[in-house]
């Protein structure tokens, strides 16, 4: 099957026999406007119309601190390498956050393949949401091509009024489908809804930046020396929020930490962000990316430059988090906009 | 919270014994390691390895000796920090943890049968050790080898022993300055740069290894380019915070390069337009 129905009024029943079948994580309100994702055993929980939570999904898959290696006895070089998951459901992801985890997927499968990631990334079952609407002004999803379902999940669930047409994707999705017993067969009528859906959206979801999303790698071929980089410079507090929260961040420190008794411990990694000060220096003393401006303007090419050449793909999937976080102000659209206005300027000034 | 254990993690950790150590200079020591089931590590000149201290941390350092030589590799450490000053305090017969190696080191089979200009400043000589061995090892299958090496004071010569040596041969030519002379210094005072222009190569056929702290470069290259050498003959390695050596963990990075795998050493026509870089 490839399509199926599912009812409304058997939402909850479905969602009580999936959280039966392993631990089931989804979208949960946290007072005005704030959703996290948490683990949840019965649909009233979930917050169905949500704005992005929060901390992405990113979590499950790459957890803020995971341990390396183990060691009983740190003299020596005895250490086991190994890997703690949970087998676990995510249901409601947006299309962004799902393009978010296909970002880091490239990362960490790329050589030499982090087996960490990897080990739980295949426990993890993922189950899409489909955003009928923007969720708020801050997001950009159309411009960086994640505001449509591609790929990436297992089961994908599109809400059509009375019921839901839930795209099955993989075996593992077919599996929870014959599992908790509450789907139908797709009929045509249902498909034409769902397509009509997709055409409406076609006219509300349009390029939130004035920009041709194919122009983006040579705008920012432009770009480096841009006063836009200064002007975050005064801005920016350098407290890495807008990492932490950002869906395709993934960089990390690696540190030891050893019991009293001096002898066991473990390695460890825990999420680090290039917009702190100390990201970038060496022995020495030097800093290769010392002032702020230099430090956001590397979060923007991580985002809509360097991934290009490397993965051919935006590791910004729009989400709007960063600027939802960002105590200064600081807004992706805005930046973006700012870029485009300069890169024109220089434009004009070649042809006057 | 299930766990299983990662046989090919790339966070595991090869057993290594130290075979000896020696100090080299007030802060540099070397140490003479061998993988402890035998295994090798194989590495070209110009690698690097993850040094563990488990329970203090983990550091990436140059192999500096020949990868002709397989049953052991060497590694010069300075003392600048947590598990370099630990490091120092280990005594022959330890045991540590190896990762690696990692990286793009020289190209080897490029630089055969062309002539080579190495300039090596303060700890650089360490990664340039691993290439001027193996290069000296193998002389016939090289052309004219000039050697240059500067550093800020006498006292801080690396690899006494060798310079020595080095100077001695007939069959390269080895200069070497000092920043600041003491009382004892016979030789060339002055930057690193000053040698440059004396020595007679010829450019077409010359490739340049460089290895030195980030203030050395833009001079360096200004007076390679003046000499003629052509830009994509010029190596150059660069030194940037690391963590994983994965082209993961994002310490490394220089744009859209990372270090620990596209690097350390890097072709100059690759990179002179790299703001980051330099
Ligand atoms: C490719 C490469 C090859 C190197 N080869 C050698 C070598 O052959 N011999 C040698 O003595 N040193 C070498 N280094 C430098 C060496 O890795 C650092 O001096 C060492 O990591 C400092 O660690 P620490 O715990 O002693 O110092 P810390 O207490 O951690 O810090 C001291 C200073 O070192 C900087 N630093 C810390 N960790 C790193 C790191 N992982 N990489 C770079 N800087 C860091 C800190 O920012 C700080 O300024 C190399 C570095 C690189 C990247
Ligand atoms: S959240 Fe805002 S202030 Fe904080 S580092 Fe990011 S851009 Fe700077
Ligand atoms: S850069 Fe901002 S909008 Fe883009 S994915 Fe990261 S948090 Fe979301
Ligand atoms: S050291 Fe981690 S990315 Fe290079």
């Amino acid at each position: 099957m490839q399509y199926a129905i599912l009812r409304k009024e058997r939402f909850n029943d479905f969602i009580a026999r999936l959280s039966e079948i392993q631990k089931l994580v989804a979208p949960v309100s946290k007072g005005y406007n704030n959703f996290a994702f948490e683990e949840v055993t019965t649909g009233d929980e979930i917050a169905l119309k949500y704005i992005p939570t929060i901390l992405p999904a990113k979590k499950f898959f790459l957890p803020r601190r995971e341990t390396l290696l183990e060691f009983n006895d740190a003299k020596g070089a005895n250490a086991e390498a190994s890997v703690e998951y949970e087998p676990v459901t995510l249901f409601g992801l947006h299309t962004c956050d799902l393009s978010g985890i296909q970002c880091l997927n490239m990362v960490f499968s790329e050589r030499p393949k982090d087996y960490n990631y990897i080990t739980r990334k295949n426990k993890i079952i993922l189950i899409g949401l489909e955003c009928n609407e923007y969720c708020d002004e801050y997001a950009s999803c159309h411009l960086v091509n994640a505001s449509f379902p591609s790929g990436g999940y297992d089961l994908f669930f599109t809400d059509l009024g009375d019921y839901y047409v839930v795209h099955v994707n993989t075996p593992a999705g077919d599996e929870i489908i014959d599992k908790t017993e509450s789907f139908e067969k797709a009929e045509v009528y249902q498909m034409n809804e769902l397509k009509n859906l997709r055409d409406h959206k076609r006219k509300i979801f349009i390029n939130e930046v004035p920009i041709d999303r194919s122009r983006i790698p040579e705008l920012f071929d432009l770009s480096f020396s841009a006063r836009v980089w200064k002007e975050l410079e005064e801005r920016c507090l350098a407290c890495g929020n807008c990492t932490n929260v950002c869906p395709t961040c993934y960089c990390f420190d690696i540190i030891d930490e050893i019991g009293l008794n001096m002898k066991q411990g473990v390695r460890y990694r825990v999420w680090d962000s290039c917009q702190l000060e100390p990201f970038a220096k060496v022995a020495g003393g030097i800093n290769f990316r010392k002032e702020r401006s230099a430090r956001q303007r590397h979060r923007y090419y991580r985002k809509f430059s360097y991934p290009v050449e490397r993965f051919s793909r935006f590791f910004c999937t729009g989400c709007g988090r960063c600027t939802r976080t960002c105590m200064a102000g600081i807004s992706l659209k805005e930046t973006l906009n700012e870029l485009i206005k300069e890169s024109e300027d220089r434009v004009w000034r070649r042809w006057l | 919270m299930e766990k299983v254990v990662i046989i090919n993690s790339s966070y595991r950790l090869k057993k290594a014994k130290i075979l000896s150590t020696k100090k080299l200079t007030e802060k540099e020591k070397f140490f003479e390691i061998a993988l402890s089931d035998g295994e090798r590590i194989d590495h070209e000149p110009g690698q690097f390895v993850m040094i563990s201290l488990l329970g203090i941390g983990e550091v990436p350092i140059s192999v500096c000796s020949s990868p002709l030589i397989r049953d052991s590799f060497d590694i010069c450490v300075r003392a600048v920090g947590k598990v370099t000053n630990s490091l120092h305090k280990l005594k022959r017969g330890s045991e540590i943890g190896i990762r690696g190696p990692y990286g793009k080191g020289f190209p080897i089979r490029m630089l055969e049968g062309n002539d080579l200009l190495i300039i090596a400043g303060g700890l650089g000589l360490a990664p340039l050790r691993s290439l001027i061995t193996y290069v000296l090892d193998s002389r016939r299958d090289f052309g004219r080898v000039h050697i240059l090496f500067g550093c800020k004071e006498p006292k801080e010569l690396l690899f006494r022993d060798e310079l020595e040596q080095w100077s001695e041969r007939t069959d390269l030519h080895y200069a070497c300055t000092v920043d600041r002379a003491d009382a004892d210094w016979a030789g060339n005072v002055g930057v690193i740069t000053t040698l440059i222009p004396g020595v007679d190569i010829e450019p077409a056929r010359t490739f340049a290894a460089i290895v030195g702290p980030p203030v050395m470069y833009n001079f360096v290259i200004k007076e390679l380019l003046n000499k003629g050498i052509p830009e994509n003959q010029i190596y150059l390695s660069f030194e940037r915070h690391m963590k994983c050596g994965n082209g993961k963990c994002g310490r490394c990075q220089i744009q859209n390069l990372y270090c620990c795998q596209d690097g350390p050493v890097f072709n100059y026509e690759k990179i002179k337009n790299m703001s980051e870089a330099f």
